[in-house]
Formats: structure tokens, C-alpha cells, sequence
């Protein structure tokens, strides 16, 4: 799991960050000023600073934040003139948007606030649909608006070119200001919260803030995404009452507490709580505080049921609370003012189980305690002079009636007044009966009960005693003292923000520093779960214990290296000696015998129940061997199939839903293209054989360990990893071995794409486009316990969605329901309808992977979907859209969840992928630092830094500037690197070496004609490209000197991918395969005949398949054994 | 690339060079040559004996050939301990091969176990697996597995087969990551000073405060005895399959990696020699 952060404020306002990996507070010091509140996301983080405006910190990312303005230059033909800027009266401005409606000139394009720069300046984009246009870039047309050409045509009146220039948002690691709004807010703002980044996936990158103003007005911050942090404006969101704070969580949840200390849902239904002061809000759960500090958790919460069930009480008191990523949940306790994490929280136990404190020190802890003084006495002056400015104004507007603004923020006191404690009760009685769940309905009383009793208690304190400070303000507690008679008489009419109340007054500043007082925290950006090895808790037990060491890497190593060495000395002196000793036990023949079905042979093909059997005996030379036998009856006749264990090639998991299949290959069977397909009755089962089976080919073929640098990665359509370790004649001339006598082994994990070199690099892209480093470990997976490496085997989340659609009819009485006609489609299906498909039934697509999310609705649906996620359309099936017609009696929703995996893969964060390429290099050739090329999925070209072999992950990327998004790119053994944009042009980079890694510039290829490239990949020299109608192309010409080549020659067609490895050898894979008795699709396929004279080989040889996705070969330099060819010979004669 | 799952391994195919002699007083018909054998650490000295029995048997009168049963130096050896336990306890810091007396009559009843058969051993070898699962899962593991899974296990340590084996011992092996390890860790401490057979009690893989227990823990808690004092010259060895492991490794990791199939961590506390 990658590093996060967790935020918090203490009570002098200073903002902290605590690292996932790490064991202290830092403090943010460039935080020119204090803050009141944070909220953060895992990009960035939010704040409200003390002088009342919104700051935004952006962490920094190796992928700068960019956005490409544009516009359109326009010019007409005149026969004077030729082309000119003389436009007609009823053309277009002569620099306008893409539309031509808009005036754009050049220069009025301006920053959108001092946090962006320019990068470089205007430039005209020399790229019309994937074709290099002429030198100048213009495009032309008969007439504006039509259709245009990069060719001018005796018929081209008008013409445009589009200029491009880049602004970057350069304030990252910083708190910047938001700029305040020309039509300025009416009061500032009092609460913030960030969330919703999960409703719109990566590209967009949107977040919704929601902010609350001293009015208890609801504003939402429009338009933030990725290259716009900032958002553009607020918007008000009207509300039926007045807003003490809010809560968003990273879905579709937004709950609010109002000033009467009720939550209501933005769908206006209102939940039954009282004197409630505070909420957070995750993806299925709600949390709350209520006046008197409790606790309270919500039950049944999802999106299809925002406002939950029920409430429940917790334990723990605390007087701020925040719900961070995987629902995991954060809150400051009441007493101590302590940090605490909810330990346990589960999807399937979102309440968790104990409060465990944060325990870490800060940094600079010990200098603080004289600083700290001097930072309350300047926090404190900067509040007061704030604050008194704040109450002018506010209290123009202020209703009288109402609790003044600036009381309302700043004063804080532990009193509740009377009025506002009443308003519970006459809530209770204005609350519909049957909403208030029965669970609670006991505590709910009693807590209204205690509610008004400590509100009145506490007011009697507090009128005898001292004056309560509030985190939002030192100084103005400090003017308390002096007047505390009248403050406590505008704390009658005040309220609020008891979330963040404190009793600090009899506390000494100087004992207060030891033991850090928080005043707000935020795990929005803190993606731990209850798996995470946290380092927060253990510091002080840690110290105090002498005895039992902690665990540390470095000691690590030395018991368990004491333990290695031991064993090996060992051996030496036990049985080296003595080898040629008799063993004690003689091994025999051991079998394992089962029933599965077995996809029979013949027609019409069936499953049938066999016996299945492994006998695994030891071979003449002590290998171990086996024989695999399906026992069946044929007419009432006993028969038998068997394979040899030394024979299998591969084992393929093939699950679905109704069974737990496998199948078997042997070269024979992958000729025939006709596996042995068995399936066990349980998972479980499955399982074990598959382990068992595994294990007992690689033991018969003596392969164990991790794969070899040399290793050939594969990938299947369902995300499952093979490697095959190639033989040295894999390459030969001119016998080569069989593509289908290569054997397969699974590795664990899940990857969309592997790429690797002979170095020993291996890279991987899961679906969700994470990127993954292999740790060097094997197994994983279902290979559990032996055939598994106890190291470097992670959890590895590949989020891969799974979708299920709730379907609707519209009928005239009831509107849009369930209820559908007998012929619909079911109401819960697949995408095409066919298939049945509830919450319940709709399993992850292997048993390797595991639920992590809960059920949620997608709103990310091509065709869009309105608020609650529905699509319309006249009839099932039809083209749906996103908003509702009049024609329109049918309605669907896709749902998602999403699972995970574990195998010998840890993540690279943060930047997720599409494409990844190294540089091939050969065997022995000791390259340091390795060129690693890759496209994110923005679509941003990227270069890593500091990969070598031992560090295999490297430590940043180096961002290649490009005018529009890629999809693919490779480096080949020279450093040449080719591009392909999305719109299918490819690309040459120049002038890329070891001292310029990014290199110079991008030289536009023209693609083959009429096709849209998809993929390339380069090898020692030759340039292969896929195009979109699965043509395989091979650039001619490429030379040295000459390295962007000439021409593309067509080689092959049906080709959905290839892979050049570092002696141009090439790779495939391959649609529509005939083998003897069926047609596969996604079939590993090798050129033969490929030779450095002949780098286009012959034929191809056709491998293990169909259903396979991926294969890369990037790792296999090794030279064929050389055998002397006829010219060699004859010139030895 | 060393791995934990080597260690497995190396545990499983440990093997003891061993030179059986017949004892002196047996009346044999002409003379006992002596046997060599590699014994595997982790069985029991009556399962892995039969070509031994044959061997002597060939010497001797079927009549006077009553149970077989070993001595080393004038210890009786007790067959229900693990061969490597018996060899770290009484001969480690010895020459190899080990040498094992072999006797075929006066059978001595006050130190030995009868073994009439494998039966024996097997029941023996079942309910240790199961007292272990009793410590470290109550027993759930163990009683989810069918009886066959039973018999998997026991036929991987008779037949010396480690995939069979420990393609069913993984299951005993796992624990819950929230736990951070087995609920007791099955241990037995032998000595060679005592009457008491050896020392068992509830020990937890974590601490209160939630750090990992070492070996070291382990025996300051049982044996305190064994652990150097400062100052002091090193008076115990701490061996578990005939080496010493650090005092510091966790207590979990040696439990999971270094316990004998019977699921027990066995560690002999042995004096240093003198010489």
C-alpha cells in the first residue's frame, strides 16, 4: 500500500501531517498562518486558515498538473491577397474556439491565479488526426463551419491551425490561497469537506468540496479535477435549514448537521437524531458525534439508502470525528484531546472495535515547549485583530435573532443555551415515531435526557468557573477573561461549534506541549485498512520494554540469517559425510485420487463425472515424475485417459460462475487447440489440485524457485500470470523449439500487462491501471504454503470492476419500478440482459479474488446517467442515455464492486498506467541505470528515473511534454523510443541517451494509410506496430543513422498484440488460430525464420491459447546456440 | 535466494548418520555386522527401524529376538521423542556417526513405551498434532479436517513425503493476520538434568503490548536457567534441530518454521561441553 498522509490540526492552529509509514507528526511549515480545519484527499488537502479563506495544498506529483489551452487561428482566401486574416462579415472572429463562436484571441488567455505558470509559449499543433499536416499547420475547408483536410485543394477557401500553450500549476507542497471570488460570499466560510472522488473515475479526477459558511449556508465548489485544482467558483446548494457543519464522504453520501443538531441527507429526508453536533461520512458508513460527546454509528448505510437505518452507540467519548478511505475512521477524543484510530474496520465489520490512540511524537518536540508560548501569544494576536474585523462585518448582516455569526464561530463554550437545548425536544415531537429505530430509541431518550442535563450542568460550570476556549480562537478567550460576564452573555445566543470546544482555559501552555492537543483531524487522504502494519501506536511500549526487542528490518535479517547459515553448517556436518548412507525410508509411489467432471471428448460434448488420479513416483535419476489418469465409462465400459506429468505444457484455471474448472494442455492438445478440460466440485478442491499438480509438473521438469531474468511473461484474458523459462533453441536456426512443447507456470497476482528485460526488471499494469514491481518471490495466488515463497508475497489489490445492472419498467401507476413484463429481461442482469445477476448470486471472477468494496452505483457509464445513476431508454434493449424522455419506459443501473489478489507484486505508486516498456538489453551487457518509458493513463508520456537492477522500482518519473494524450510507447536496445498517440499516429522521440533520457523532440511517422495505430514495440532494431484493425506492420528502412525509417510494410493480420525482444525476435499474439478440432482467439504465436538479414521472418509457430491477452519476450537475450551456417562451412573446405 | 519455505526443507530432510551396533550380551548365531542408516530428524526411531530389525534379525533365533529397542551410553532411548530430539539431547557435540546400541531383550519397561506397531506411533504422532491445534487454534483446524486429511498427514511423515505432508500441515500452520500469530505456541523444553520428563506451559506468540515474543522471552518465562547471565560464561546450548537460533527470533516465526510435524516446537537446553 502506497505512503499516505493523515492531517491534523492541534489547538494552536498548526497543521501536522503523520505519515502511514511513518512515526511522528511533521509539522507543515510552511504554513504561513494557522488553520481552523483541515480535509484531505489523497491528492491534496484543503484548509481553512485563521484569516478565513480557503488554502489548497497539492502534493507534488512527478505528473505535473498541466492544462492545454487552445484556440483557432482562421483565415480566407482572397484572390489579392491569398490566404489572409481578411475574413468576411459573417465569418468567424479571425482567432476564435473550436466552434468559432467564441472571440479567443492570444492574449486573452490569462493565468486563473498566481498559483499557475506558463510553459513556454504559443505554438501551432502540427497534427490533424493522427497525420502530420504541412509545416504551418493549417487545416483547410471550403467554408467555416465543415469538414477540413491537412491538404489544401483547389476548392479551399478557408483555412485554421490551432496554437496550443500549456499552463502548470506550479504552487504544489504549498498552502495557496483560493482566489476570493469576484461576486464575493456573503461570510466566510466555518466548515470544509472534500470527498467524493470515487463517483468519477481516475481520467477526471473530480473531487467535491462542499464548504458551510458562518450563515449556515452550503456552497459547493464547482469544477475541481485533475487540471484544476482549484475548482472555478462556489455555488450555493440551497438548504431547507441553517448548516453547523457537513460531511462527504469518498462516494455519494453528503451529510450535514444542522443548527438544531438534526442530520439531514441532501435527498431532504431527515434522520432521527438529536443535539447531534458533528457527522463524517465514508462510503457506507456515518458517523456522529452528538452534544454531549457520544458516539454514534449509522446503520445500513449505502448509497441506494443514504440516510441508513438506525443509530447505534458507541464507545468512547470525542468531540470531533472523521470517517478517512476504506471507511476507516478517525476522532479525537474528548478528554485527552488525543488523535484516535478505530482499530478494525472491516467492510464487513464498518463499526470496528476499539479505539487505539495515535501515539507518536511530533517532529521537534522537545524545541517546542519555549516556542510554543510565543506561537500561542502571535496565533492569539493574529485571531484577535481577525476576529474583531469579522464581528463588524457580521454583525451588519447578522440576524440579531439568530446567533451572531462571529459568536457562533469564535466563542466557544462548553454551554449549550436553552434554547437551543430545547430544540431537541420539540424535535422529538415534530420527528415521525416510526423513523426513530427501535434499536435506539431507549438511548435516544435517555440521550436526550442527558443532552439537556449536561447542557444545563455545564452552563452552571461554566458561569461559576472559567471561560472555555474553542481551537478557532486563542486570543478571544484570552479577551474573556477579561469580560467574561459578557462573553458568557453572547454565548447564550450562540452555539456551534461545541464539535470543536475545549477546556483548555485552567491548562498551562507548557504541560499542554508534552502531550500534543488536537483539535481536527482528517483521514481523507490516509488510505490505510485494518490490514496495514501501522507504526502509530507501539513507540512508548516499544520503549519501555528492553527485554523483548522490536523487530526491525536489520535484526531480521540477523536471526533469520543465523538461522540459514546454521542450517547449511548443519548439513555439511550431518550428512555430507555420510551421503552415501542408506536412507531410512524408501520412497515409494504416492497418489492422489479425486472425482471431477471432465468436458468430454467426443460429441455432443458433455461434462461427465471420472476419477481422477495423480501417481507421482521418483524417476531412474531421482527426479520425481507422475501420471495423470481420468477414469470414464464408455457404454457401461471402463476406460481410461492419462497424460504424463512431463508432458503437461500448461494449467489454465477457467472459472465462471457455475464451475470450478480447469484445463490441461499438452503440445498435442494445444495443436488440437482442445485442452482436457476438468472441473472439481468445490473451490477448495480446485485448488488443491491445481497446487498439487503444479507443483508436480515443475518438480518433473526440475523447475523451482523464482523465474529466470531470461523468463517469457504472459498474461491471460482473465488477468491470470504465466512464465516460461525458454530453452536455448527456443531461438534456433533453423529447428527452433515448438512454441506449443513451452511449458507455463502460474504466478500469482492479477496484471492487465507484464513487461520485463534481461536484467531482471519486471514491470506489470493491473486493470485498474496500478502499477506493480515484481518482488522476485513466486507463487501466490492459490499456491499457498510450499509452492510459495514465504517472502515477497503482498497483498496485491488490482481493482478490477465487476458489473452488474438493476433494470426498471415504467408503468402508469407506480412510475419506474421492478415490476417488469413477463418478457423483460431480469431485473438485476449482466450487461446484455441474458443472465440473471443480483448482489447476491454474482460471485468475484475467480476465488482468488475477494470482494473489497461494497456494492455501489456506477455513474461512470458511457451514454451518462442521471443523479441516481439511471440510464433511460424506450425499450430493453435500446441505446440508453442519461436523462429522461417522454418516450422513455425503461431505466437501468450498473452497480460495481470491486476485488483483490495477492502474489509477488508491490505497488508503484502513485501514478497509475496504461503502458510501460524497458529497455531490452543483453545478457551480460551490465546497463546501470535502465531506461523505463511509460504512459499514464491520462495518457501522459513519462520517463522513470533511477531504475537499475537492484532497484528495480527506481524513484521518479521524469514527465516528456507532449500535444495530446498516448497509449502506447516502447524503447528499443538502441534507445530509440516510439510513441502512439491516441488518435492512432505514431511517434519517434529524438535524440534519447543515457545523459538526455527524456530526449529533444517528437517526430510525427505517418501511419500506414487509412489505419489507426494501436501498439509498438521496438526491439534491437526492428520496429513493429498493431493498428486498430489488428494489422501487424514492420517499419522499413530503420538504420542507424536513419532510425525514424521509411515505410511500413504489412506482415500479418488478425494480430491483436506484439512484443520484440532484444534480438528482434517477435512475438504475438494472435486472433483466429485454427488448431485441428477447434478455432482459438488470443494465441501466443513466435516468428520463425526471423535471422538479422531477415528480420521479418517467415511463419509463425503457434503457442499456448486462445484466451490469452498478453506476452512479452523483452527478457530472453539469449543467443541461440550458433551453428555454423553453409557459407561458414564451405568456406572452412 | 535463501526463503523461508527453504527452511521447511531443510527441517524435513534432516537427516542423522547413524552406525547401529547389536549389544554385546545378545546371543546371536554368528557375528552382527553393524548398520548404517540416515535417519530422518523429524520421525520416530521405531518407524524409520525396520531394515535394522531385519538386518539383526538375520543373526539371531526368532526366539530370541524379543521388541527392539535402542540405548545410546547407557540411555534407553524413548521412540515417542523425535529422533533429532533424542540425538540433540544426548549426542550432539559427539562423532558421527551416531552410534545406537540395539537391544532385543530385557526391555526396560520403567523407561520405555511399548511400540508393538506403527498403529502405535501413529496414535501417538495423531494426538500431538492434535494437542498442538488445542494450543494454537482450539482445536478448529484440526477437527475441520476429515479423516482422511488425518491420514494424509500421517502418511507424508511415514513415507517421508514433504509436498504430502505439508500440503495439509500449511492448514494447522495459519493464523489470523489480526492475531498476529497462534493463540499458545506448542513448545516442550528438554533437558538432560531432570526428572521432569520436560517443561510445557501456556506461552502467547504476542505480548500484552502487542510486540512478538522471542525465544529468548520463552525461556526467560519457562527456564529462566538457560539464558547466559551477564558476566557469565555461556553455560546452556539452546538447540532446535541441531542448531541455536538467535534469542531474539520471534517466537512465531520458529513455531511456524521450525516445529516438528507432530506441530510441537521441541528445544533441547543442553550443557556447553567442557572441552
Amino acid at each position: 500500500m502506497p505512503v499516505s498522509l493523515l492531517w491534523a490540526v492541534d489547538v494552536y492552529g498548526r497543521v501536522y501531517s503523520l505519515s502511514t509509514a511513518g512515526q511522528q507528526w511533521e509539522q507543515c511549515r510552511d504554513a504561513q498562518m494557522e488553520f481552523k480545519r483541515v480535509t484531505a484527499a489523497q491528492q491534496c488537502c484543503w484548509g481553512i486558515a485563521c484569516d478565513n479563506n480557503i488554502y489548497l495544498n497539492v502534493h507534488a506529483s512527478d505528473l505535473p498538473v498541466r492544462y492545454q489551452e487552445e484556440t483557432y487561428e482562421n483565415q480566407r482566401w482572397n484572390p489579392v491577397d491569398g490566404f489572409s486574416d481578411r475574413l468576411l462579415p459573417s465569418d468567424r472572429w479571425q482567432w476564435s474556439d473550436v466552434t468559432g463562436l467564441q472571440h479567443q484571441p492570444l492574449d486573452s488567455f490569462t493565468l486563473p491565479s498566481s498559483s499557475w505558470e506558463w510553459e513556454g509559449d504559443w505554438h501551432m499543433d502540427e497534427n490533424f488526426e493522427g497525420e502530420p499536416t504541412e509545416k504551418e499547420g493549417w487545416n483547410y475547408s471550403i467554408d467555416f463551419p465543415a469538414t477540413y483536410t491537412k491538404d489544401k485543394k483547389w476548392n479551399s477557401c478557408v483555412r485554421r491551425r490551432r496554437w496550443l500553450r500549456y499552463r502548470r500549476y506550479k504552487a504544489m507542497d504549498t498552502w495557496a490561497k483560493i482566489p476570493k471570488q469576484q461576486t464575493s460570499l456573503p461570510d466566510p466560510f466555518s466548515d470544509i469537506s472534500c470527498g467524493g472522488w470515487e463517483i468519477s473515475e481516475e481520467p477526471r479526477a473530480r473531487l467535491s468540496l462542499w464548504a458551510v459558511s458562518l450563515q449556515g449556508k452550503v456552497w459547493f465548489r464547482e469544477g475541481i479535477c485533475h487540471h484544476n485544482p482549484e475548482g472555478s467558483s462556489w455555488e450555493e446548494v440551497p438548504l431547507p435549514g441553517e448548516v453547523v457543519q457537513i460531511s462527504c464522504g469518498p462516494g455519494d453520501l453528503v451529510w450535514a448537521v444542522l443548527w438544531e443538531g438534526t442530520s439531514w441527507a441532501v435527498v431532504d429526508s431527515p434522520s432521527p437524531d438529536v443535539g447531534a453536533i458533528h457527522a463524517a461520512v465514508g462510503v457506507n458508513v456515518v458517523w456522529a458525534l452528538t452534544k454531549d460527546n457520544k458516539v454514534w454509528f449509522r446503520r445500513g448505510v449505502n448509497s441506494h439508502n443514504p440516510c441508513g437505518s438506525g443509530w447505534i452507540s458507541m464507545i468512547g467519548e470525542m468531540i470531533m470525528i472523521n470517517v478517512g478511505l476504506n471507511d476507516q475512521v478517525l476522532a479525537i477524543s474528548c478528554e485527552d484531546r488525543a488523535v484516535c484510530f478505530r482499530q478494525g474496520v472491516t467492510s464487513s465489520e464498518l463499526s470496528g472495535k476499539t479505539w487505539r490512540v495515535i501515539n507518536v511524537p511530533r517532529d521537534g518536540d522537545r524545541s517546542h515547549s519555549s516556542a510554543s508560548a510565543s506561537s500561542l501569544q502571535s496565533a492569539g494576536c493574529y485571531f484577535c485583530g481577525e476576529v474583531q474585523v469579522q464581528t463588524v462585518s457580521s454583525d451588519v448582516e447578522s440576524d440579531t435573532d439568530k446567533a451572531s455569526t462571529d459568536g457562533a464561530n469564535c466563542l466557544a463554550t462548553s454551554t449549550s443555551p436553552e434554547s437551543f437545548v430545547d430544540a431537541p425536544s420539540d424535535q422529538l415531537s415534530e420527528t415521525p415515531k416510526p423513523l426513530i429505530p427501535k434499536v435506539t430509541s431507549d438511548s435516544f431518550i435517555s440521550e436526550l435526557v442527558s443532552d439537556r442535563e449536561t447542557g444545563k450542568i455545564s452552563r452552571e460550570v461554566c458561569g461559576s468557573a472559567a471561560p472555555a476556549w474553542s481551537n478557532v480562537d486563542l486570543e478571544e478567550a484570552q479577551g474573556q477573561q477579561a469580560q467574561t460576564g459578557a462573553a458568557l452573555d453572547s454565548a447564550d445566543t450562540c452555539s456551534l461549534s461545541s464539535v470543536a470546544t475545549y477546556t483548555l482555559a485552567m491548562e498551562d501552555p507548557y504541560g499542554a506541549d508534552e502531550h500534543p492537543l488536537w483539535a481536527w483531524v482528517s483521514g481523507g487522504g490516509c488510505s490505510v485498512d485494518s490490514h496495514s502494519q501501522l507504526n502509530w501506536f507501539n513507540i512508548l511500549v516499544q520503549s519501555v520494554q528492553s527485554m523483548s526487542l522490536s523487530i526491525t528490518p536489520a535484526q531480521t535479517a540477523a536471526w533469520k540469517r543465523q538461522i540459514f547459515e546454521q542450517l547449511n553448517e548443519r548439513t555439511k556436518r550431518e550428512l555430507d559425510n555420510f551421503r552415501h548412507y542408506e536412507q531410512a525410508i524408501e520412497q515409494s509411489v504416492w497418489m492422489k485420487k479425486g472425482t471431477m467432471q471432465w468436458w468430454r471428448d467426443w460429441k455432443p460434448h458433455k461434462w461427465m463425472d471420472v476419477h481422477f488420479a495423480l501417481e507421482q513416483f521418483s524417476g531412474p535419476e531421482g527426479n520425481k515424475d507422475g501420471i495423470l489418469f481420468i477414469y470414464y465409462n464408455f457404454y457401461e465400459e471402463k476406460k481410461y485417459l492419462h497424460a504424463f506429468i512431463n508432458e503437461v505444457t500448461i494449467l489454465v484455471p477457467v472459472l465462471n460462475d457455475y464451475k470450478h474448472t480447469f484445463a490441461i494442455y499438452t503440445p498435442e492438445r494445444t495443436k488440437q487447440r482442445w485442452p482436457i478440460r476438468v472441473s472439481a466440485a468445490t473451490e477448495l478442491e480446485m485448488h488443491d489440485w491445481l497446487a498439487l499438480l503444479s507443483v508436480s509438473c515443475c518438480d518433473s521438469r526440475g523447475i523451482q524457485g523464482p523465474p529466470s531474468k531470461q523468463a517469457i511473461w504472459s498474461i491471460t484474458c482473465k488477468g491470470d500470470i504465466f512464465v516460461s523459462e525458454p530453452s536455448p533453441a527456443l531461438e534456433e536456426m533453423p529447428y527452433p523449439t515448438p512454441c506449443d512443447q513451452m511449458f507455463w507456470r502460474q504466478v500469482g497476482g492479477h496484471l492487465r500487462m507484464i513487461e520485463c528485460n534481461s536484467v531482471g526488471i519486471v514491470w506489470g499494469i493491473g486493470y485498474d491501471h496500478t502499477a506493480w514491481i515484481y518482488t522476485g518471490g513466486y507463487g501466490g495466488g492459490f499456491f499457498q504454503g510450499l509452492a510459495s515463497s514465504t517472502d515477497n508475497i503482498y497483498t496485491q489489490v488490482d481493482v478490477k470492476s465487476v458489473y452488474i445492472y438493476e433494470n426498471h419498467r415504467w408503468n402508469p401507476v407506480t412510475g419506474y419500478t421492478n415490476r417488469g413484463l413477463p418478457t423483460d429481461r431480469y431485473m438485476w442482469s449482466d450487461a446484455s440482459g441474458l443472465h440473471e445477476c443480483t448482489k447476491t448470486n454474482t460471485k468475484p471472477p475467480s476465488p482468488q479474488w475477494t470482494w473489497v468494496s461494497d456494492w455501489a452505483v456506477d455513474y461512470s457509464v458511457s451514454g451518462g446517467t442521471d443523479r441516481e445513476g439511471w440510464q433511460y431508454a424506450a425499450d430493453f434493449p435500446a441505446s440508453y442515455h442519461g436523462y429522461k424522455t417522454m418516450k422513455d419506459f425503461v431505466r437501468r443501473r450498473r452497480w460495481k464492486v470491486q476485488t483483490g489478489h495477492h502474489g509477488p507484486w508491490q505497488e508503484i505508486p502513485p501514478i497509475p498506467l496504461s503502458d510501460v516498456s524497458i529497455l531490452p538489453c543483453a545478457a551480460q551487457s551490465s546497463v546501470d541505470v535502465v531506461p523505463l518509458w511509460a504512459i499514464s493513463n491520462k495518457g501522459d508520456v513519462l520517463c522513470r528515473l533511477g531504475v537499475t537492477a537492484l532497484t528495480p522500482a527506481g524513484s521518479s518519473w521524469l514527465h516528456v511534454g507532449t500535444d495530446q494524450p498516448f497509449k502506447s510507447v516502447s524503447i528499443g536496445a538502441a534507445s530509440h523510443v516510439w510513441a502512439i498517440a491516441r488518435d492512432g499516429s505514431a511517434f519517434y522521440r529524438g535524440s534519447v541517451s543515457s545523459q538526455d533520457p527524456a530526449g529533444d523532440c517528437w517526430y510525427h511517422i505517418p501511419s500506414p494509410s487509412k489505419q489507426k495505430l494501436k501498439q509498438v514495440s521496438v526491439g534491437r532494431t526492428s520496429v513493429y506496430t498493431v493498428d486498430e484493425n489488428s494489422n501487424l506492420w514492420y517499419r522499413q528502412g530503420v538504420t542507424p543513422s536513419y532510425p525514424q525509417g521509411s515505410a511500413w510494410e504489412h506482415i500479418s493480420n488478425n494480430v491483436r498484440k506484439v512484443s520484440i525482444g532484444p534480438l528482434d525476435q517477435v512475438w504475438i499474439i494472435a486472433d483466429k488460430v485454427q488448431g485441428s478440432r477447434s478455432l482459438s482467439c488470443g494465441t501466443v504465436c513466435h516468428r520463425l525464420g526471423v535471422q538479422p538479414k531477415e528480420p521479418k521472418g517467415q511463419s509463425w509457430d503457434y503457442g499456448i491459447g486462445g484466451g490469452w491477452d498478453h506476452v512479452t519476450v523483452r527478457g530472453n537475450s539469449m543467443e541461440p546456440p550458433r551453428l555454423p551456417s553453409l557459407t561458414e562451412l564451405s568456406a572452412q573446405m | 535466494m535463501a526463503d523461508d519455505k527453504d527452511v521447511l526443507r531443510d527441517v524435513w530432510f534432516g537427516r542423522i548418520p547413524t552406525c547401529f551396533n547389536l549389544n554385546q550380551d545378545e546371543v546371536t548365531e554368528r557375528e552382527a555386522e553393524p548398520y548404517y542408516l540416515l535417519l530422518p530428524r523429524v520421525s520416530y526411531l521405531t518407524l524409520v527401524t525396520d531394515k535394522v530389525k531385519k538386518h539383526f534379525h538375520k543373526v539371531m533365533k526368532a526366539e530370541d529376538a524379543e521388541e527392539m529397542w535402542f540405548e545410546y551410553e547407557g540411555t534407553p532411548l524413548k521412540w515417542h521423542y523425535p529422533i533429532g530430539v533424542l540425538f540433540d539431547l544426548h549426542a550432539s557435540n559427539t562423532v558421527l556417526p551416531w552410534s545406537i546400541t540395539v537391544h532385543f531383550k530385557n526391555f526396560p519397561d520403567r523407561d520405555l513405551l511399548h511400540c508393538q506397531s506403527n498403529s502405535v506411533i501413529e496414535a501417538h504422532f495423531m494426538s500431538s498434532i492434535k494437542e498442538a491445534d488445542a494450543l494454537k487454534h482450539k482445536s478448529q483446524v484440526v477437527n475441520d479436517m476429515q479423516k482422511k486429511d488425518h491420514k494424509q498427514l500421517w502418511m507424508g511423515l511415514q513415507n517421508d513425503k514433504f509436498d504430502q505432508f505439508w500440503a495439509m500441515n500449511r492448514k494447522l500452520m495459519e493464523y489470523s493476520t489480526e492475531d498476529g500469530g497462534f493463540r499458545y505456541i506448542p513448545f516442550r523444553i528438554y533437558q538432560t538434568m531432570s526428572d521432569r520428563p520436560f517443561i510445557q506451559k501456556l506461552f502467547r506468540p504476542v505480548s500484552p503490548e502487542g510486540s512478538m515474543h522471542t525465544l529468548g522471552d520463552l525461556l526467560k518465562e519457562t527456564y529462566p536457567a538457560a539464558l547466559p547471565t551477564e558476566g557469565e560464561q555461556k553455560r546452556f546450548q539452546v538447540v532446535i534441530h541441531g542448531i541455536e537460533p538467535l534469542l531474539e527470533t520471534p517466537l512465531q516465526w520458529l513455531s511456524e518454521h521450525l516445529s516438528h510435524p507432530d506441530n510441537f516446537l521441541h528445544i533441547c537446553i543442553i550443557p556447553v561441553p567442557t572441552d
